[in-house]
């Protein structure tokens, strides 16, 4: 049985020009993958590509042993952001709605399980009672909660989620973090795109990226200072007044990043 | 004497009848296509397409063929001109509507400077004969009007997920390019089937300010679409009447109906916080 997404010598990128080359990994169903890397490291250029958004530069790349694209309502996909539907005339409840589309197409039906799906979502991610609220008067973070619900709402074998804890606060990340606990304890694979070192610990698997693959492996075998320092170039903690730089590629040094 | 005023052009005179006729299934087409068009940023498109047909016309108008057939060879002209620029080009798809636009327009008026009758043939495309309407062209008008209303019937979880995102709808197994070019082919059979009625020139009028008017108020597309078409019917309705009553030029009092209705709607929004859609 092939894996939820498989990669051999996949090469990704834009018009022809490859970000990243030579990325060879296997996702099993229930995994979840984190993509780790800084701005511009190719991580989301990775995840389009597995979306089907973009196609591969170079090698293979099977979603549910098929194309990518092949089955949309097995696949759900939330990018960085929505520009185009701030100015648009839908509820939240449309919004999370719209992720029913692909089981059905054109023409079939929404039914009772779908709008079931949909409720569900919403109560998830805490945006139930906005169902009626135009998606245009929230917060960003609010947006960022619906946008998440309507991932989830799709029901989908693979979930692929760029920069996901953009904008949520404590109390919402903690709950985006349970469901994508509860998502891969039902046999779901997910793949997500951060920043965030803390976010890829919790993960199975973090890949991470700086134009190439530093690593891939088990997260907590190779989230390590040195492949870190590789990926961002420094090796940083937070701590009240700003960001404590521990170590720079080229040296060690202890200042205050305010 | 005030109902004689609102209604007598339209019961005494089967020119103004038609014209309202008209006008309406106009309104329809415009109200759904234009609220795509708001929505999804196309107004540039909107108004080449608009122009763009001029050469197609005025051709067709020589040869002594059927407008509506140079229209359509026009509009489709734009669609594909565009896409070989952007395609063929590193300039944005901005650039090469305006390079048509300006192009096609120019071309259009060199065309028809070759007339005879020059400036009347101009004047009748670019602001339309809504008062020479006849039983055939409304027939016309109406089978458009159905046509652009199914293909909004069929499409519209696609043209949904494309005014949200080109992306979901892509990963959502809508391709947005096809889509894209659904919607592209809907506002060409609108200005097409429409620079009879109100010209070339205010056919984007009537697609802008009507879908715009509802976009104030508007917090669902289906609704936006109802407003845009209802407030094109009266904008429609009042046109005529201000050009009966008035003696002013039917086209243009139309469009300038729905141009002032946007602003009352605007202006009422100001005033009255909280009855527009969020912004």
């Amino acid at each position: 049985m092939s894996g939820s997404v498989e990669a051999r010598g996949l090469g990704v990128g834009y018009q022809g020009e490859t970000v990243v080359a030579d990325i060879d990994f296997r996702l099993e169903p229930g995994q979840l993958l984190a993509l780790v890397g800084s701005n511009g490291s190719g991580k989301t250029t990775l995840l389009k590509t597995i979306a089907g958004l973009l196609a591969p530069t170079a090698g293979a790349l099977e979603v549910f042993g098929g194309k990518p694209l092949a089955r949309p309502a097995r696949v759900a996909y939330m990018g960085q952001f929505h520009p185009s539907s701030f100015m648009l005339p839908l509820r939240v409840h449309d919004v999370v709605r719209m992720a029913r589309f692909a089981r059905h197409g054109l023409f079939g039906r929404l039914s009772a399980g779908d709008e079931q799906a949909v409720r569900e979502a919403m109560a998830v991610m805490g945006v139930a009672s906005l169902a009626e609220a135009p998606l245009n008067a929230l917060s960003g973070g609010q947006r960022q909660r619906v946008f998440l619900a309507q991932a989830f709402a799709r029901d989908a074998d693979l979930i692929l989620l760029d920069e996901p804890a953009a904008n949520l606060d404590g109390a919402a990340r903690a709950i985006y973090r349970g469901q994508l606990r509860s998502l891969t304890a039902a046999g779901r694979a997910v793949i997500l795109a951060t920043h965030d070192i803390d976010e890829a610990a919790e993960c199975d698997r973090t890949m991470l990226l700086a134009h190439r693959v530093v690593a891939y492996g088990i997260s907590s075998e190779i989230l390590t200072q040195k492949a870190i320092l590789s990926t961002f170039g420094m090796v940083g903690k937070y701590q009240e007044g700003g960001i404590v730089i521990v170590e720079r590629e080229h040296g060690h040094e202890d200042c205050q990043d305010h | 004497m005030i109902m004689d005023w609102l209604f007598a052009p339209f019961t005494g005179n089967a020119f103004m009848l038609n014209a309202l006729m008209a006008g309406v299934l106009v309104s329809i087409a415009c109200g759904i296509v234009g609220t795509f068009v708001v929505l999804r940023g196309l107004a540039f498109i909107g108004d080449a397409l608009a122009h763009g047909v001029l050469p197609g016309v005025a051709i067709a108008m020589l040869m002594g063929l059927p407008g509506m057939l140079g229209a359509a060879v026009g509009a489709l002209g734009m669609i594909f001109g565009i896409g070989f620029i952007t395609r063929r080009s590193n300039l944005s798809s901005d650039t090469a509507i305006g390079l048509l636009f300006v192009g096609m327009l120019a071309l259009g008026v060199a065309i028809v400077s070759r007339s005879h009758a020059f400036s009347g043939d101009l004047v009748r495309i670019l602001f339309g004969e809504i008062l020479g309407i006849r039983t055939s062209e409304l027939v016309t008008q109406l089978a458009a009007t159905v046509v652009i209303a199914a293909l909004a019937v069929i499409c519209h979880r696609p043209f949904l997920l494309l005014c949200f995102s080109p992306e979901q709808a892509e990963v959502s197994g809508f391709p947005p390019r096809r889509y894209h070019a659904i919607m592209l082919l809907m506002i060409a059979l609108t200005v097409v089937v429409s620079f009879r009625t109100v010209g070339t020139l205010l056919v984007f009028g009537m697609l802008l300010a009507p879908a715009a008017s509802a976009a104030l108020f508007s917090r669902k597309i289906i609704t936006m679409v109802l407003s845009a078409s209802g407030i094109g019917a009266a904008s429609v309705f009042s046109g005529l009447l201000a050009s009966y009553h008035f003696n002013l030029a039917a086209g243009a009092a139309i469009t300038l109906s729905a141009s002032v209705v946007f602003f009352l709607l605007l202006a009422l929004r100001q005033l009255l916080p909280g009855t527009g859609a969020a912004k």
